[in-house]
């Protein structure tokens, strides 16, 4: 089980080791210390691989990651998991802005806060917060789940498409096309699924949360609605 | 009877005809117009300057015998792999959506047959892109759709949009007309409706925020491939600065007259400078950083023939890249097509309304029977030929200048026609020594 | 483009390692800001007297302008730092000081005055700036700091950040101001002058015109919100600690942290990464269009 100390060995060459192993690799379980705000660590994952990072971490950590499962044990910088493709990550603390940013699948849980534009862009990334999520969280929301157990600040959901958001604190205000709807028991069971699939099993009860989604009103342009735009 | 004559009735300058119809087209739908292509209006351009052919104190390089070489590197300054292209002239990013995948094909296709790369849009990598061209550019744009790091890691290079000449500041736009089940499926749309793009990148906003998003793609790709950063001409000098002091191993310089798929009139026509005044701010900024041929920079905008590949080399460029000039070489507006022009209430060379996605070439079109008019075979290799053309004419006009390379063209070998070409190109007036702005002789 | 870093200390036992810790955080910053660097200490101060920051062109040029005024105001304490020199005249001098210095030294400027505030700012790596000026050296309550990438305006000194705004105050700024050149020409019909095209510098100007006209600097800042476009962090030095604001739309980043010890502010974790204690701070970051001060 590889233990790497960031203080002594290169960012490039960690992510270099991660980066050519195969699919099949045994060596699954990394541990890594020291990582000290550093950015870029443990991007571009490309296998079932097991991170652990032991410290706070900078700018895109996980970024565009495929299949790996990675445990940030503290707080992560902006765009923690952005452009997810699948697999599994792990804050423990607070992360930065744009988290899950364009994410297109995969599972990012925070337990902690989720700053300014968490999910912004989202495109099938599933996000679940434990805390609560800044303005302009899940601007442009294509598709996808975001869940937030604490509360949302402005502009939640700003132009969004067909992402589902899941919010059981309050919402500061919504964005452009964004609206309230309704929470049928197919919605609780949708919900239940991403909250177990998350970790939460069955301590959280989906009928405490509301669900918020697209108007459709901006999907064909109507001079009527220009004041959105 | 009142025999007093008339005068001639008389248009207004300002209310021209065209603006008299936008007016009243505005007043009917309430909406802006949207077209594609770039700047349709005069602006100074590569037209208006010149070369200055051998004469008693230089001497021409003979046809054939006597090499004019014409390959480019791209990306040596951080890569592991940079790109070396045969020909100065490269695809222009346009996205599989706005355009059909036959038209794609036909790029790639022409493009590979030169030794050359095309470059994916707004909309991601198609299989048949990365089948079809030898070396592919990969986008990333502030909408994101279809990235992932798979066609990160088998892309030749990657492309960061900042924005593009047509309307820098800018983001993607595909109506619903051109969202079929294909291209909803890559960009995660719902089918048929208007794609609304975001104008800023999701994850970083400014230089300083852009090197550690730079810093990430070169860790996800271990350094391997060259990364490319285009904008928009509007503030050369700085742009450039700041795009080498983000990291780039490349700039790509994209002036209005580039074309879009899809904008606002208004944008194409009133923000963004012609690439004429665009260029030498450029290269001063690369001089000034000790860059120049370091960092390489491809303009873009206009490209038309082999003069303006030359003359943009010739001014400092490493590269150019051809949009508007490759949909035309394929068979973009072409006159044979004149009947189904009018019937779309236009006609062959003012076609523009692309967003409608009724292109009768097959080209800006996602309809099946339309795009199936468009042999990429055929296409590729009427590319092939239209970019061979642009290089002969380049080497002619090099060899007549004395240059055994494309590269060693100068702005000295240039003069200017116009007081306003001599100025934003900093070269003087012909016959003359005078340069607008930098010196008084 | 640029970094920023800021540190205020609530433990006075930290405060001769003040000029330490912020030499380690603004070299941190270095990628963020490669072309020049600055900061602002506030250190002691003595009672009816106010410190100076002069810069001269060269080392040799502000030795000379320090010699010149030790002759013609004895009485005043002078340290020389490299290019810069912080003289400290009995206060009721000040008048007289400031216009024999326009007069005589024409090119040497005064880039900040206080009681307690000092100011160092010169092209080069932050690493280099700091070590020109002996920052490590520094003792003081609390300090902010700046590393520049130069936009739209030149690399030159003139452009680098800290700005004073006043007595014992200044301004660091991360971010892209849109409408500073109308600002600028209404600020110097008020009466202002600028000696560069930065956008901060207007912004420094602009919360020098609110609180000339009568404003707190905590509302001038409430204002700015109104009159100031574009995406910024601001971080403003004061003689009793600082003050931070992020624009509506808080593109740039902005993260503090605080212990028993300290408040301090980053554009990046990594500037926070080697404060004591970091690991159990109470580390966020500021929300947007809000005016946050942290004061003794």
């Amino acid at each position: 089980m590889p233990d790497i100390d960031l203080g002594v060995t290169p960012l490039r060459e960690l992510n270099g080791a991660l980066h050519k192993l195969p699919p099949e690799t045994n060596e699954r379980h990394w541990v890594i210390e020291n990582p000290a705000g550093r950015h870029a660590i443990a991007a571009g994952l490309n296998a079932p691989l097991n991170v652990e990072i032991n410290g706070p971490v900078g700018y895109y950590c996980a970024g565009m990651n495929k299949l790996a499962t990675v445990n940030i044990h503290g707080s992560a910088g902006v765009g923690v998991a952005e452009n997810m493709m699948s697999g599994f990550v792990h804050v423990s603390g607070d992360a930065s802005q744009a988290a899950g940013a364009t994410g297109h699948g995969g599972l990012l849980r925070i337990d902690g806060n989720a700053s300014s534009r968490c999910g912004i862009s989202m495109k099938g990334i599933d996000i679940v917060v434990q805390g609560s999520v800044g303005h302009m969280s899940a601007f442009m929301a294509q598709a996808g789940n975001l869940v937030v157990f604490g509360d949302a600040g402005d502009a939640l959901g700003d132009s969004i498409y067909e992402a589902h958001l899941f919010v059981r604190g309050s919402v500061k205000s919504l964005g452009a096309d964004c609206i309230k709807k309704d929470m049928s028991d197919e919605h609780k069971a949708a919900l239940h699924d991403v909250l177990t699939r998350a970790g939460f099993n069955g301590e959280v009860d989906p009928s405490e949360f509301q669900r918020y989604g697209s108007a459709r009103t901006l999907y064909n342009f109507n001079v009527d609605h220009a004041g959105e735009y | 009877m009142d025999t007093t004559p008339i005068t001639t009735p008389r248009k207004s300058a300002t209310f021209d005809d065209y603006s008299m119809s936008e007016i009243r087209r505005a007043a009917a739908s309430g909406i802006y117009d949207i077209r594609g292509g770039g700047a349709k209006r005069k602006v100074p351009h590569f037209d208006d300057l010149l070369f200055l052919g051998a004469s008693m104190s230089r001497y021409p390089l003979e046809g054939y015998r006597e090499k004019c070489a014409t390959d480019v590197w791209l990306g040596t300054r951080f890569a592991e792999k940079p790109i070396h292209l045969k020909i100065p002239v490269t695809i222009a990013g346009m996205s599989f959506g706005s355009l059909s995948a036959q038209a794609k094909e036909s790029l790639g296709r022409g493009a590979s047959k030169m030794g050359t790369s095309t470059t994916t849009g707004d909309g991601g990598m198609t299989e048949e892109e990365r089948g079809h061209s030898s070396i592919l550019v990969y986008q990333l744009l502030p909408s994101r759709y279809g990235m992932n790091p798979d066609d990160l890691r088998r892309a030749d290079a990657i492309e960061i949009v900042i924005g593009q000449g047509a309307k820098p500041g800018g983001g993607g736009m595909l109506l619903g007309q051109k969202i079929s089940k294909r291209v909803a499926e890559m960009r995660t749309l719902p089918e048929g409706i208007d794609q609304r793009s975001a104008c800023r990148h999701p994850d970083w906003t400014g230089p300083d925020d852009l090197e550690i998003k730079i810093q990430e793609l070169r860790e996800i790709m271990d350094w391997q491939k060259p990364i490319y950063i285009k904008v928009g001409a509007s503030r050369p000098y700085y742009d450039t600065a700041l795009a080498v002091k983000s990291g780039a191993d490349v700039i790509v310089l994209d002036g209005m007259q580039g074309g879009t798929a899809a904008t606002q009139e208004v944008f194409i026509e009133h923000v963004g400078l012609p690439t004429l005044g665009a260029i030498r701010p450029a290269v001063q900024a690369l001089q000034d950083l000790g860059m120049h041929r370091k960092v390489q920079l491809i303009v873009s905008g206009g490209i038309r023939s082999g003069a303006d590949v030359a003359k943009a080399l010739a001014l400092g460029a490493d590269a150019v890249s051809v949009g508007t000039a490759a949909l035309a070489a394929i068979g973009d507006n072409d006159p044979a097509l004149e009947e189904e022009y009018q019937r779309l209430g236009t006609t062959a060379g003012a076609y523009d309304d692309w967003h409608e996605g009724q292109c009768p070439a097959g080209i800006n079109t996602q309809i099946p029977e339309l795009a199936a008019r468009l042999d990429p075979e055929l296409g590729g290799r009427r590319l092939a030929n239209y970019l061979s053309v642009l290089t002969l004419e380049t080497q002619t006009i090099a060899r007549a200048c004395g240059k055994s390379h494309v590269h060693n063209l100068e702005p000295e070998d240039l003069v200017a026609l116009t007081v306003e070409a001599a100025a934003m190109a900093q070269v003087p007036l012909a016959g003359t020594k005078w340069i607008p702005g930098l010196n008084t002789e | 483009m640029c970094g920023i870093v800021g540190l205020f200390l609530k433990d006075s036992a930290l405060e001769p390692d003040l000029g330490r810790m912020t030499a380690r955080m603004l070299a941190t910053m270095t990628d963020r800001g490669p072309d020049s660097a600055g900061f602002a200490v506030y250190g002691t101060g003595q009672a009816g007297q106010t410190k100076l920051t002069l810069r001269g062109p060269s080392v040799a040029g502000i030795e000379n302008t320090v010699s010149k005024l030790k002759q013609t105001f004895p009485g005043t304490d002078a340290a020389l730092y490299d290019t810069h020199a912080v003289v400290a005249v009995p206060t009721e001098d000040l008048a007289r000081v400031d216009a024999w210095l326009g007069r005589e030294c024409p090119d040497t400027e005064v880039v900040g005055r206080g009681h307690r505030m000092e100011i160092f700012k010169e092209v080069g790596l932050p690493k280099d700036v700091a070590a020109r000026f002996r920052l490590a050296t520094m003792h003081g309550t609390h300090a902010i700091g700046h590393t520049r990438m130069a936009t739209e305006s030149a690399v030159t000194t003139d452009g680098a950040h800290p700005y004073s705004t006043g007595g014992d105050q200044c301004l660091v700024h991360n971010g892209s101001l849109s409408n500073h050149n109308n600002v600028r020409r209404a600020l110097c019909r008020e009466g202002l002058t600028f000696e560069t095209e930065n956008d901060t510098e207007v912004a420094a100007g602009y919360l020098t015109w609110r609180m000339r006209e009568g404003l707190s600097l905590g509302d001038a800042l409430e204002v700015s919100l109104e009159d100031l476009d574009g995406f910024y962090t601001f971080v403003v030095g004061t003689e009793n600690g600082f003050g931070v604001l992020r624009d509506g739309i808080a593109c740039k980043p902005a993260i503090m942290a605080e212990t028993n010890q300290y408040v301090a502010f980053g554009s990046e974790y990594r500037a926070l990464a080697d404060l004591p204690g970091i690991g159990l701070a109470k580390v966020w970051e500021p929300e947007p269009a809000t005016v946050y001060f942290w004061e003794r």
